[in-house]
């Protein structure tokens, strides 16, 4: 699995996306680090970015990089090789190469920031691991929509519907639900719809950290109370380790039975 | 007759603050040893100094009231009063003041006292220089620490309040001044105004109370350079304005408070050239609230700047402000940005209705909707906008300086 791994992984550093990838952060963080000149600021400019880029870029990847790598794919099938390991190292050699970017991306321009101002690390650093996360999440059910569907229009449209759906859709039904029914305490609601949808719950874990007061409202307040004990932040975790995790299972179990 | 000076320690000719007090004529002087001197209902009906050397504490007897003083012109000075136990009954305080005129308080300790200095229908009193301290945890059974209570001209500086419920607490009290004060976490409100008309409050900082400072029934009331820091809590303000007519609210500083200033039927107010800095609603002004001038603030990365009600119209006036998320330009270089500001998000409007969202800030989605409502106002106020966004932000500390 290592050296398919290895193999995935230096082919995509070769093909330069990663490269660009990594610039584009760079970038971006670079640039708000020095037209506003905080940490914070740059912080929440980059919190949008990230949860909605990081799933994009992560989507697309993932199913442009299947349906490319195929015929490999296909070359490394009629080889003696388990199966589980030409999928998941080929999946881990990529979200690996885009996490890199992403990350060294992020954190670059704070270290160099950091020689001269102060920076507060633990929201930096729950950016990061966010960041990585959404990463993983949505390169593995980019990966998995496409191993189900052959047709390649069909799962690129797919994975930018999960996307889509995910992204901007689910907040939209959430405040519909929520306004529907306001009439009725509604704090364990909106937790638990949080929790079901990897994007928001990443953006809460930050928010959470970024606006503290506005959230100290009395709503606010009971949020703040469940995030910031270790207890959620505990439960958060594990619910962004099962989006990881299950996909990656079916990834597994799908590409045991498949018939190529 | 030459004013006579009593001295009380314990082992001296006079033990007892109360016998000093007994013997002593009007305009003498009675000077307290250090020590521990258990007392209370000690009633003042003259003018008298009473000075206190190296804070001699005074523990209430039975947790009663110590001094209670009915004459003008008693000085009280240098002493440590401890103690006063709570009573639902009567308000007990360390030092209380019922009809008595000219009375000065001046640098002395209490701790853990009930209510500290209770003043009613007095005229002319000065409490200058004290430390209240206490540690209550309840609202329900806590007092205020200075309690005032129809009066006038009352001058109230450089005290410190911590743990009360009520740092500060005026009812029916005119023409008063209260300035460099600093209240800190009192359970309640730092600083508590009702039914007391032209007063000045300056250079007060109010720091993370229970619900802030509330201001209500009062007119011509002058807030300067005043800070409201870190007021949170479930119904927390840096600032309560209710039913409060003709004031002036200029060079104060909220920081980091749930909500800023919270309005309602605040009239004709003022708000000029504060700092509004990372609260999570910098103004809450509801629908009541007709004729305030909002102009010359700095608006700096509050969550929201300015929330209301109401989403039909608007019956203030806001203009030069700085809002630090004005998105517009200046193409002619005057300072005055060529686009309005709408300070008023589409998703404060929301979360009026539905306070449960807001764990959807920040949202992709809903940062969508805010950028629709901004070019197409439904449920935001259509004139509620500055006309004249300032693009740089207002030194208000430089221009406060002289004031």
């Amino acid at each position: 699995m290592l050296k398919i791994l290895k193999y995935s992984f230096y082919d995509l550093l070769r093909s330069k996306w990663t490269l660009i990838y990594f610039l584009f952060f760079l970038m971006i963080t670079q640039g708000l680090l020095y037209i506003t000149g905080d940490e914070a600021k740059t912080i929440v400019g980059l919190l949008n970015v990230v949860v909605i880029l990081c799933p994009l870029i992560a989507t697309v990847f993932g199913t442009v990089n299947f349906y490319n790598s195929r015929e490999f794919t296909e070359l490394l099938l009629a080889q003696p090789l388990k199966r589980r390991d030409i999928f998941i190292g080929q999946y881990l050699g990529m979200t690996l190469s885009l996490s890199i970017g992403y990350f060294l991306g992020v954190l670059i321009p704070f270290v160099i920031h950091s020689f001269t101002y102060s920076v507060d690390y633990t929201v930096l650093s729950i950016l990061l691991f966010v960041g990585v996360f959404l990463t993983f999440i949505f390169s593995a059910l980019s990966f998995l929509i496409s191993l189900i569907t052959d047709n390649k229009i069909k799962g690129f449209g797919l994975s930018i519907l999960t996307w889509l759906l995910l992204a901007l859709v689910y907040d939209g039904m959430q405040l519909f639900i929520l306004s529907m029914l306001d009439n009725y305490p509604l704090e364990k609601i909106s937790l638990v719809m949080t929790f079901l949808n990897p994007i928001d719950l990443s953006r809460v874990l930050l928010m959470l950290k970024l606006d503290i007061s506005a959230l100290l409202g009395y709503t606010g307040a009971v949020f703040n109370k469940f995030f910031g004990s270790s207890f959620g932040f505990a439960l958060s975790l594990s619910a962004l380790l099962i989006w990881t995790v299950v996909p990656v299972y079916f990834i597994n179990r799908i590409s045991m039975k498949k018939d190529f | 007759m030459l004013a006579d000076t009593h001295i009380v320690c314990s082992d001296c000719h006079i033990g007892k603050v109360s016998n000093a007090v007994d013997m002593s004529e009007r305009g003498d002087t009675i000077i307290i040893k250090s020590g521990v001197y258990t007392e209370s209902l000690i009633e003042i009906d003259k003018p008298l100094t009473i000075i206190g050397e190296n804070f001699p504490k005074i523990v209430a007897k039975g947790g009663e009231k110590i001094f209670h003083i009915i004459g003008d012109s008693v000085t009280i000075t240098g002493l440590e009063f401890m103690e006063v136990k709570r009573s639902f009954i009567e308000d007990r305080a360390a030092i209380n003041i019922q009809g008595g005129n000219y009375i000065s308080i001046i640098n002395n300790r209490f701790t853990n006292t009930f209510f500290g200095i209770y003043i009613a229908k007095s005229t002319g009193t000065k409490i200058i220089d004290n430390r209240l301290i206490s540690n209550n945890k309840k609202e329900m059974n806590s007092a205020n620490a200075i309690h005032a209570w129809s009066s006038k001209k009352l001058l109230i500086k450089n005290n410190y309040v911590e743990g009360h419920r009520d740092g500060l607490y005026f009812e029916f009290c005119d023409n008063s001044i209260i300035k460099n004060n600093h209240s800190y976490r009192n359970l309640r409100y730092g600083l508590h105004f009702m039914f007391s008309d032209n007063n000045k409050y300056k250079n007060n900082i109010f720091e993370e109370n229970g619900a802030g400072v509330a201001v209500m029934y009062s007119h011509h009331i002058e807030m300067y350079k005043n800070q409201f820091l870190n007021n949170w809590g479930q119904s927390s303000y840096g600032l309560l304005l209710k039913e409060i007519k003709d004031s002036k609210i200029h060079y104060n500083l909220f920081k980091g408070n749930t909500k800023g200033i919270y309005g309602e039927s605040a009239i004709r107010i003022n708000i000029v050239h504060n700092d509004f800095v990372q609260n999570g609603w910098a103004m809450q002004m509801m629908g009541s609230s007709e004729q305030d001038t909002i102009s010359h603030n700095n608006f700096i990365r509050n969550t929201f700047n300015v929330s209301t009600n109401q989403n039909a119209k608007n019956y203030n006036v806001y203009e030069k402000n700085y809002w630090s998320d004005y998105t517009g330009y200046d193409l002619d270089k005057d300072g005055i940005g060529d686009v309005p500001h709408r300070p008023v998000k589409f998703f404060s409007q929301v979360l009026g209705y539905t306070p449960e969202a807001i764990i959807l800030l920040r949202s992709f989605f809903i940062e969508l909707l805010n950028f629709i409502e901004n070019i197409v106002p439904v449920l935001t106020p259509e004139n509620l906008k500055d006309l004249q966004p300032l693009v740089k932000q207002i030194d208000n500390d430089t221009i406060s300086k002289h004031i």
